[in-house]
């Protein structure tokens, strides 16, 4: 946690918000519309959901499960209105059924965000274990998905893939790498 | 628990949809979840607001939250089954969290996967619908009586300002119809039935 703790602003200025990840993830979100945030929290993911709960412009609350998130989405898109998903590796790999049966053959632009766990650090088994079945499923689906390592990328990748998924009726996952988060380490 | 159902009338599943979608006035959307509950909606007269699952089990209530979250001038309506209910219990409480004033969930409850051999749920004996939904902070959820008794609730849940959720006792009997399986004109379909697109 220590470089996303070094990173978290207060809920404004946005001046400052936008130099941290999870301040460009917000304002980009914004910049395109996109309001709906259910999510599964995860402890990277915190600062960025604080932020949305803080500003009115986004409706966002926690689901139990990530499909019923998905869930949501989808209902949410067929009747006009953008939305996107926070959640760890962990909950994505929940998601296989629902991104056969719903996201993909209903063609819904499903806005991904997977905060990853299980590399660069992780200490438990499981979460590395579960992480590495992350890409296989986006491939065998052929999903686009971008890993995020850089900040001064992302926001070039997110804008565009969220325009992406929208023009091409497909849904995308932005995989947040700990390089750009800090990701969560061993003493938390 | 059983006890809360005895005096409930088992009802069919094609009768009670039907009668449904005939109190439909002002575009109301209807999801119907997975199987025979959307082959009965199919089968009780396509409407341009109606949305069919074909997969994705449990997710009709979540999707029509979704529905009801964007447009939260229209009545939103949906249909599911008891076996899929019980895989996606928490999104009971996500609904009663939100509290959308234009969502109405009805539950049919047969205590079997009829689709699969009717091999009972394990809900089956042990658990009731309701009580599940109002521990879970659906307050405003009943069980219908009869059809008059279910023709009412639905009545009074069209405007009502909380959500409501209604189940009913349901026979063994399959879905009347086939829903065309084809995701991408039924969602294309849907979403012009709600006003977000025009047809090419």
């Amino acid at each position: 946690m220590a470089i996303a703790e070094q990173h978290t602003p207060p809920p404004t200025p946005h001046d400052k918000a936008e130099k941290t990840w999870h301040g460009i993830v917000l304002q980009t979100l914004k910049r395109n519309d996109v309001n709906l945030v259910p999510y599964v929290p995860d402890r990277v993911l915190t600062p960025l959901i604080k932020n949305l709960h803080a500003d009115p412009f986004f409706t966002t609350f926690a689901t139990a499960r990530e499909e019923e998130a998905v869930g949501i989405l989808a209902g949410a898109w067929m009747a006009g209105r953008r939305g996107a998903l926070l959640m760890q590796t962990s909950g994505f790999a929940t998601l296989a059924n629902v991104l056969a049966s719903l996201a993909v053959p209903y063609q819904i632009p499903l806005i991904m965000f997977v905060s990853e766990r299980g590399t660069l650090g992780e200490f438990n088994y499981g979460q590395a274990l579960v992480c590495r079945t992350t890409r296989p499923v986006l491939d065998s689906l052929a999903l686009e998905h971008h890993t995020i390592t850089r900040i001064d990328e992302l926001e070039f990748i997110v804008d565009r893939s969220i325009k992406q998924a929208v023009a091409t009726q497909a849904p995308v996952a932005l995989i947040l790498n700990p390089l750009l988060t800090g990701g969560k380490t061993f003493d938390k | 628990m059983t006890s809360a159902n005895r005096n409930t009338k088992v009802m069919n599943r094609y009768d009670v949809t039907s009668r449904l979608i005939g109190k439909l006035r002002n575009e109301e959307a209807v999801i119907g979840g997975i199987g025979n509950t959307n082959f009965d909606l199919w089968a009780a007269g396509h409407r341009p607001q109606n949305f069919y699952m074909l997969g994705s089990m449990g997710l009709a209530f979540p999707i029509a939250l979704g529905v009801a979250l964007a447009q939260p001038d229209r009545r939103v309506i949906a249909l599911e089954g008891d076996g899929s209910l019980l895989m996606q219990l928490g999104a009971l409480s996500t609904i009663a969290s939100l509290k959308p004033k234009n969502l109405t969930m009805i539950v049919f409850d047969n205590g079997i996967y009829q689709i699969t051999g009717s091999q009972p749920t394990p809900a089956a004996s042990v658990a009731d619908i309701v009580a599940i939904a109002v521990g879970s902070g659906l307050t405003n959820s009943v069980w219908a009586a009869d059809e008059e008794d279910f023709e009412r609730l639905v009545d009074e849940s069209l405007s009502a300002s909380e959500p409501t959720l209604i189940a009913l006792r349901i026979d063994d009997q399959p879905g009347v119809g086939t829903t065309r399986r084809d995701p991408v004109q039924i969602r294309e379909r849907f979403m012009h039935g709600l006003g977000v697109r025009q047809p090419l």
